[in-house]
C-alpha cells in the first residue's frame, strides 16, 4: 500500500474536559473511499471535522501529506483548501444555484467559472436549475448542489458526512454514482460517514467501526462484512446493538 | 430648505460613520468567541438603550473648552455648536444600534453554515463577509433602526449643536423652536417633512430588503 495521505496518532478531542474521540491510530490512503460506521454519537462527525481542520485535536498529531499538525499551529490555508466536506444538510447560501456552485472558486480568486459551473451542474443533473434560488430546491436537488459545490474544487480529499441521510432512493442512487465516478476518474480520496452499512458496502474500499470514540476495527470492505476480526464488528454487521 | 439639507447631511453622515464602524464590530462579536465577550455584549446592549440626551451631554462635556478633547487643536476633533459635533453625537448614538442589531443578525446565521463556509476554504475575512451577506436582511434592519433613531433625535443635537439659525438648526430642533414660538403651522409642516423623509428612506430600505431576501 502507498504512503498514507492522513495518519492520526493518539488523537484525542475533548469538549469542556469530556473526551469524545480517542483515535490510537488511523490511516487514510490516497484514492481510497474509507467508510466510518457506528451508532450515533460515537465521534464520526467529530473525526471528519478534525480531518477537515475545522477544529484542532486536543491531543495527538494528524499527519497530512507528510506534514504533522498537532493543534498548536494554524493549518496553512493552502493545505486546508485541499479538503472539503459535504455535510448531512446541504447548507446552501441564499443565492442562485450557480452562485452556490461557484462559491468555493470565488474564494480562491477564480471569477471566470461559468464553464466549470455549467459542466459540474450537468454532471449532477441540475443544468436547468442554474438560475434558480438554491433554497427553493428539493432536498435531493439541494444535496446534489452541495456535492457539485465540492466537486468543482477538485479537492484532494472529499469528506462526506451522511450525505444521503433522509433522501429518496433516486437521489441516493444518483449521489452514490457521482461519488463513485469522482473516486474512479479523479482518484479523489474520500472519507464517508454513514449509518447505512449497505451504502458502506456499496461504496467503500475499507470500513472502520467507531464505538465510544474509538476505532474498533478497520478492514477492507469484504473482510469487514464477511470476516470481521472483532466480535463487536460482527455484532454491528449483524445489526445487533453494540453500545 | 437649508434646515432640510443640514438634517440630511448630519444624519446621513452619522449613519455612514456608524455603518462603517458598527457592522464590523457587530460581525466580530457575532462570529468570534473570546474572554470577556459576554461583558462586551452586555455593554453593547446597554449602549443601545442609552438616552440620546445623555449621549449629547457626554459629547458636550468631551468637546467643551474644559473637556478632555476641547483643548486639543485638531481637524479631526469637532468644535461644539458645529454640524460636525452633531454628527459625532448622532454617530455615538447609532454605532451601538448598528453593531447590536448586526450582531443579532450574525448570531442568527446557522453556526453549521459557517462551518460549511470554512470547509469550502474561506479565510476568516471571507467567512465574515459571507456570513454578513447571509445576514443581510438583519443588517439592513440595523441600518434602518439606526436611521430612525438619529433622524428623530432632538436632545443630543440640541445640546451639542445649539440650534443656531443657519448653522446648526435641523428639522427636529426647528420643530421644537417653532412649537415654543407658537408657530404651530410651521412646526407641523416641518414635522410632515421629517416624516416624509423617514417614509422615503424606509420604503427604499424595504424595497432593498425584499430584493436581497429573494
Amino acid at each position: 500500500m502507498s504512503e498514507p495521505l492522513y495518519e492520526l496518532r493518539q488523537v484525542e478531542k475533548a469538549y469542556h474536559g469530556r473526551s469524545v474521540l480517542h483515535i490510537d491510530e488511523l490511516a487514510v490512503y490516497p484514492g481510497e473511499i474509507l467508510a466510518l460506521v457506528g451508532p450515533s454519537g460515537v465521534g464520526k462527525s467529530t473525526l471528519l471535522r478534525l480531518l477537515n481542520f475545522l477544529e484542532p485535536p486536543t491531543k495527538g498529531t494528524i499527519m497530512f501529506r507528510g506534514q504533522v499538525f498537532n493543534g498548536q499551529q494554524e493549518v496553512p490555508l493552502a493545505e486546508r483548501r485541499r479538503v472539503t466536506t459535504v455535510f448531512q444538510r446541504p447548507f446552501l447560501l441564499n443565492r442562485s444555484v450557480k452562485a452556490n456552485v461557484a462559491y468555493g472558486l470565488h474564494l480562491r480568486g477564480n471569477r471566470d467559472s461559468r464553464e466549470q459551473v455549467a459542466d459540474v451542474l450537468a454532471r449532477v443533473g441540475l443544468q436547468d436549475q442554474a438560475q434558480q434560488r438554491a433554497r427553493t430546491l428539493s432536498g435531493g436537488e439541494a444535496q446534489r448542489v452541495a456535492l457539485a459545490r465540492a466537486m468543482i474544487l477538485q479537492p484532494d480529499v472529499l469528506l462526506l458526512d451522511e450525505p444521503t441521510a433522509n433522501l429518496d432512493p433516486y437521489n441516493v442512487g444518483m449521489i452514490e454514482e457521482i461519488v463513485r465516478q469522482m473516486n474512479a476518474t479523479q482518484a479523489m480520496t474520500m472519507v464517508l460517514v454513514t449509518h447505512n452499512i449497505f451504502q458502506a458496502k456499496r461504496l467503500a474500499h475499507r470500513v472502520a467501526l467507531l464505538l465510544n470514540g474509538r476505532v474498533v476495527e478497520t478492514a477492507p470492505t469484504d473482510t469487514f462484512f464477511n470476516q470481521p476480526g472483532d466480535p463487536r464488528t460482527a455484532a454491528f454487521v449483524r445489526g445487533d446493538m453494540v453500545y | 430648505m437649508e434646515v432640510v439639507a443640514l438634517s440630511l447631511r448630519v444624519s446621513g453622515t452619522a449613519l455612514l460613520v456608524s455603518t462603517v464602524i458598527g457592522i464590523p464590530i457587530g460581525a466580530f462579536l457575532g462570529l468570534r468567541r473570546f474572554v470577556g465577550r459576554p461583558f462586551v455584549m452586555a455593554l453593547l446592549y446597554t449602549a443601545m438603550g442609552f438616552p440620546p440626551v445623555v449621549v449629547g451631554l457626554l459629547v458636550y462635556l468631551l468637546l467643551s473648552r474644559n473637556g478632555p478633547l476641547g483643548q486639543i487643536e485638531s481637524a479631526w476633533i469637532p468644535r461644539l455648536f458645529t454640524p460636525e459635533a452633531m454628527i459625532l453625537a448622532q454617530s455615538v448614538i447609532a454605532v451601538p444600534l448598528v453593531a447590536g442589531f448586526t450582531m443579532a443578525a450574525v448570531l442568527g446565521v446557522d453556526p453549521q453554515l459557517q462551518q460549511q463556509i470554512k470547509s469550502l476554504g474561506a479565510t476568516p475575512w471571507q467567512e465574515m463577509a459571507t456570513t454578513l451577506s447571509e445576514a443581510r436582511v438583519g443588517v439592513i434592519i440595523a441600518i434602518v433602526a439606526a436611521l430612525g433613531r438619529i433622524a428623530a433625535e432632538v436632545g443630543a443635537v440640541m445640546l451639542v449643536g445649539g440650534n443656531i439659525d443657519g448653522r446648526t438648526r435641523v428639522l427636529t430642533t426647528a420643530v421644537v423652536l417653532e412649537t415654543r414660538k407658537g408657530n404651530f403651522e410651521l412646526a407641523i409642516a416641518l414635522g410632515i417633512i421629517l416624516i416624509g423623509i423617514a417614509f422615503v428612506v424606509n420604503t427604499t430600505m424595504l424595497i432593498l430588503q425584499r430584493q436581497v431576501s429573494k
